[in-house]
């Protein structure tokens, strides 16, 4: 069901340009042969852990670190109070206890005065070896004085709440931006306050309100967060491999945190085993790791054990929404207003465009045509581990289409009205694109209802509705879930998206040698995205050099050019694009020299793919590879013109893209032990141009497995005294082989206007869109039973808990 | 203490303190990389390698326990220069991502199709389900091993 046009194979079979093809870096992953962080052993190299707080809020009485420190092996512990004493010549903060956050808050590298959050960072220890350092942290005595923790947001505000950032002088538990705003809005307020006055006095309107929860989850990929520092003392050149989404915007954060010159800095993100989000942040392991090289003058590693993972790397979510929808009778939408209390943890460190402190939350008026919509935001510290964006959340787009579709739901069955129907009497139409939405997006393209309805044909949706009456006859409970979503990613245009100041745009390099082959040298990072496979191909597509002739390099901030790296999906719609871009000007360069060799002028030549050949005359032209050997050697170039092919290029984006697509799920659910089965998953994505439909498809079902996560099992729950109940595998559930379905993919392809080559982003779609679908079914299957809504993650117990009438806080342990 | 462990075919010979994890012992003694470790609780699987010919998380195995038996890891899956089918099913259907637990999915995708060379769709979930994969949602891992099932080896693949 590929919608890419056919094009040449080159002579290794792979396509010279868009198509399935083989990903190259499989090659050394299938041998073992992938180079991870935990896999660089560096001569001399010492071991690292971290002792924890197993309190998440209490005060430090002291610290006793005389029997570690006795251990042999140990080469040296450190706290708070030594890092108090390293004087760091920066902008940021005059010692290394602190460092800042990519939201512009501090957090504490190892907690001086208090604990913040189970699981907080609280001393270091290097030793010889793993072994050692961890059996150091058995002798460290740490003397806590407990406080009474905030572990409910919804207490959070209470007059008598404790106040948890009293090192910032705080008196409540209020996060305020940049900006210094304490609440963030988005939309037409009055317009929308209006709308539901309105509908609330016209008896032919309904108004639908419901709270809903995103509860609090972990990216969790497969490998931890960690990394290898070391300083040169000679040279003066730190070098750290480090688990890093963002390797340039890891190089500038260091420098300002370390206060050491960013030019003697080397970030190297060798194979990443997945990252979600979950390594876009920097970590104080990382910063210790640092701090380690610096005191020891030896090579330091630090990995993050997978408990150390799941209780104090960005977690994501923790969104409470209360949601409302007002609706004529026949189901046409009039405005959706929510509130969100945000739980953004002890320290405000969530990674987003600076002027967007709820991400992209106000997308959340979906795929839908109408007017009016606003949101208020209200973010809140709590003594739980910092985060918030991460987890394929395109920047918070998981919880806005989470809550317009569950409201979309919850509005049909209030009209008693069916979900397909009512989605597709307010989708916004073809011709409405671009597409100005209530809260300020600017939709780049879409047919909304073809994608739909090709979903509802592949699942048969008409004869599931029959199946479905005929089982609630027999008293058996199947569900179908219906989800459409639209993302804007592609972060973003500089004018009005940074992160800690830098522009969101990013720099690419392509080098083609005198023999034809070339080196492209990208920003954006893989964690398995397949890179360099796709990136070589959009190379391939522009000039016909064959995919396997370009060498695609990432990941070695000395042998890349700047940019902001991979998360939001944005690698694509980005650097996608800086690829294109980068190979169109290798391709007028070399229209140049072809015409200098031919002895015409470049206006008199035409271009096919990989070659340059004169109008009217096909048979007389020069290939990129002939071109490439002339530009490097004896011809006379034209006035003006330097040798080589070689070119840059910073693309900074105009708009985001908006992949969109349409989820339907079918489930059976047992109402006896609220068991869910997953029968059927039916995925249809628009992300515009497919470079490579094979890893899209691949891309899809990954963030599809997260959707079933997040909606039947994951969850980091806490109990009232800040107890972290989901800080392992065994408490954390992810889904495995057995709980995803056999996904059923299809397409429609609608490119993006703006895109150089139409693609928009799509590596986290599936995340964003498959929870709702999910939900939607599981309330379907149980809704005799009277549901309306009950919060993720939808385990047996809670869900029997609904068909009891009987829903509990699922993000908090109870009695 | 020493132990001597065979590890695809060569004897590693080590002194190791009593408790190192087999997984520690074959990643830091041995050298050999491509057996990750992925958790503390024995849940990911991401450490599979076989003893004795059977898969095993290694990291629910001291090297003690291992000493005097046979290993086989990814680094011994290919033989002669050809890889194996699993290998070659996993690159054929996209059956990863960032690569991190393809390793020990591999090692049980081989040791289900030696004892049941055609299994079901289901019999290939079941094998794999005590692994977690979080880029692939699974289906390119359960074509991939089918795809090994279709193609088989012209040479077996010994422990």
């Amino acid at each position: 069901m590929t919608a890419v046009e056919e094009v040449p194979t080159s002579a290794a079979g792979n396509p010279i340009g868009f198509g399935s093809m083989k990903r190259v870096e499989d090659q050394r992953f299938v041998r073992g042969q992938g180079n991870y962080v935990d896999d660089v052993n560096l001569p001399g190299m010492l071991h690292s852990a971290i002792l924890r707080s197993p309190f998440a809020h209490a005060r430090i009485k002291s610290i006793d670190t005389s029997a570690a420190e006795a251990l042999p092996g140990v080469v040296a512990v450190i706290t708070g109070k030594t890092l108090e004493g390293i004087p760091r010549p920066s902008l940021l903060g005059d010692n290394f206890a602190w460092m800042p956050t990519l939201s512009y808050d501090t957090q504490a590298v190892l907690a001086t005065d208090k604990v913040r959050f189970q699981g907080q960072e609280v001393a270091y220890v290097i030793a010889e070896s793993r072994y050692i350092a961890k059996d150091a942290l058995e002798l460290i005595d740490v003397d806590y004085d407990p406080l009474p923790p905030v572990m409910d947001a919804k207490k959070a505000l209470d007059p008598d709440a404790p106040v948890i950032r009293d090192d910032k002088g705080q008196t409540d538990n209020r996060i305020t931006d940049v900006h210094g705003n304490q609440t963030w809005e988005s939309g037409n307020k009055e317009g929308t306050e209006a709308a539901f006055a309105a509908a609330a006095a016209d008896p032919d309107c309904v108004i639908v309100e419901e709270d809903i929860l995103y509860p609090r989850v972990h990216p969790a990929p497969m490998e931890t967060c960690g990394s290898v520092s070391y300083l040169d003392k000679v040279t003066g050149q730190l070098t750290m491999y480090t688990t890093s989404q963002a390797p340039h915007a890891h190089r500038t954060v260091y420098a300002m945190v370390a206060g050491l010159p960013e030019h003697k800095i080397r970030i190297i993100s060798p194979d990443v085993g997945g990252g979600f989000g979950n390594k876009v942040g920097v970590y104080p392991g990382y910063v210790l790791s640092v701090i380690g090289t610096i005191v020891t003058g030896k090579p330091v590693k630090w990995m993050e054990d997978r408990s150390e993972n799941l209780m104090s790397t960005s977690f994501a979510r923790d969104y409470h929404m209360k949601a409302k929808i007002a609706a004529t009778k026949d189901g046409k939408i009039l405005a959706v207003d929510v509130y969100v209390l945000a739980d953004h943890g002890a320290f405000n460190g969530v990674a987003q465009p600076t002027n967007f402190p709820a991400g992209f939350f106000h997308i959340f008026s979906g795929s839908y045509d109408y007017p009016n919509a606003h949101c208020l935001v209200e973010p809140v510290y709590t003594n739980k581990a910092p985060g918030g964006v991460a987890y394929a959340c395109s920047f918070r787009i998981t919880e806005a289409a989470y809550v317009i579709e569950r409201l979309v739901d919850c509005l049909a069955q209030e009209l008693q009205m069916d979900p397909a129907e009512l989605r597709l009497k307010n989708l916004i139409k073809p011709e409405q694109f671009p597409y100005t939405s209530p809260t300020g997006w600017e939709y780049d393209s879409g047919q909304y209802e073809k994608t739909m309805r090709l979903a509802m044909e592949m699942v048969g949706y008409d004869e599931l509705r029959r199946e479905q009456a005929e089982k609630r006859a027999k008293g058996e409970y199947m569900g179908i879930g219906i989800s459409f979503f639209t993302e804007g990613v592609g972060a973003g245009p500089r004018k009005t998206m940074d992160i800690l100041g830098l522009g969101m745009a990013d720099g690419i390099e392509l080098r083609v040698h005198p023999t034809g082959k070339a080196v492209l040298r990208l920003s954006v990072q893989s964690q398995g995205q397949g890179h360099e496979t796709t990136f070589a191909q959009i190379v391939s597509h522009e000039l016909g050099i064959p995919p396997e002739d370009i060498e695609v390099v990432h990941g070695d901030t000395d042998q890349t050019p700047f940019g902001l790296g991979t998360y939001g999906s944005r690698s694509t719609p980005v650097s996608g694009a800086a690829a294109s871009v980068v190979a169109r000007k290798v391709r007028d360069r070399a229209r140049i020299v072809a015409a200098a060799a031919l002895e015409c002028s470049p206006d008199d030549l035409e271009w096919e793919l990989g070659r340059w050949f004169v109008k009217g005359d096909k048979e007389r032209g020069k290939t990129i590879q002939e071109i490439a050997l002339l530009s490097h050697g004896a011809l006379e170039l034209p006035e003006g013109v330097e040798g080589h092919l070689d070119a840059t290029a910073v693309y900074n984006p105009p708009n985001l893209t908006y992949p969109y697509g349409c989820y339907i799920c079918v489930v059976d659910v047992d109402p006896g032990t609220g068991q869910v089965k997953i029968r059927r998953f039916v995925a249809v994505d628009d992300c515009g141009t497919r470079i490579n439909p094979m890893i899209v498809e691949g891309q899809v079902h990954g963030g599809l497995a997260d959707g079933v996560g997040m909606a039947l099992m994951e969850l980091i729950a806490f109990d009232e005294d800040g107890n972290n109940l989901g800080g392992s595998f065994m408490d954390y559930l992810l889904p495995t082989s057995m709980e995803c379905p056999d996904w059923e993919l299809g397409e429609t392809v609608t490119p993006s206007p703006h895109h150089p080559i139409g693609a928009k982003g799509v590596g986290e779609s599936a995340t964003v869109g498959s929870p709702a679908a999910i939900v939607n079914a599981v309330i379907d299957a149980i809704s005799p039973f009277g549901v309306r809504h009950a919060d993720m993650p939808l385990t047996p117990a809670n869900v029997w808990r609904a068909i009891q009438g009987n829903p509990v806080r699922v993000d908090m342990a109870v009695e | 203490m020493q132990v001597t462990i065979t590890i695809n075919g060569e004897q590693v010979t080590s002194d190791i303190e009593p408790r190192k994890l087999l997984v520690h012992f074959v990643r830091e003694d041995a050298g050999l990389r491509g057996t990750h470790w992925g958790c503390d609780t024995s849940n990911c699987g991401a450490c599979t390698l076989w003893v004795d010919g059977k898969p095993v998380k290694s990291c629910t195995m001291l090297a003690a326990q291992a000493d005097g038996h046979e290993l086989t890891t990814v680094e011994g899956l290919e033989q002669g220069g050809e890889l194996d089918p699993v290998q070659k099913g996993f690159i054929e259907c996209h059956g990863l991502q960032c690569g991190f637990c393809t390793s020990g999915m591999m090692m049980t995708g081989r040791a289900l199709l030696d004892e049941n060379p055609h299994p079901s769709d289901e019999e290939i979930r079941e094998a794999i389900s005590g692994q977690i994969c979080r880029c692939t949602g699974y289906k390119n891992i359960v074509a991939a091993i089918q795809w090994a099932a279709d193609n088989p080896a012209t040479s077996e693949v010994t422990a």
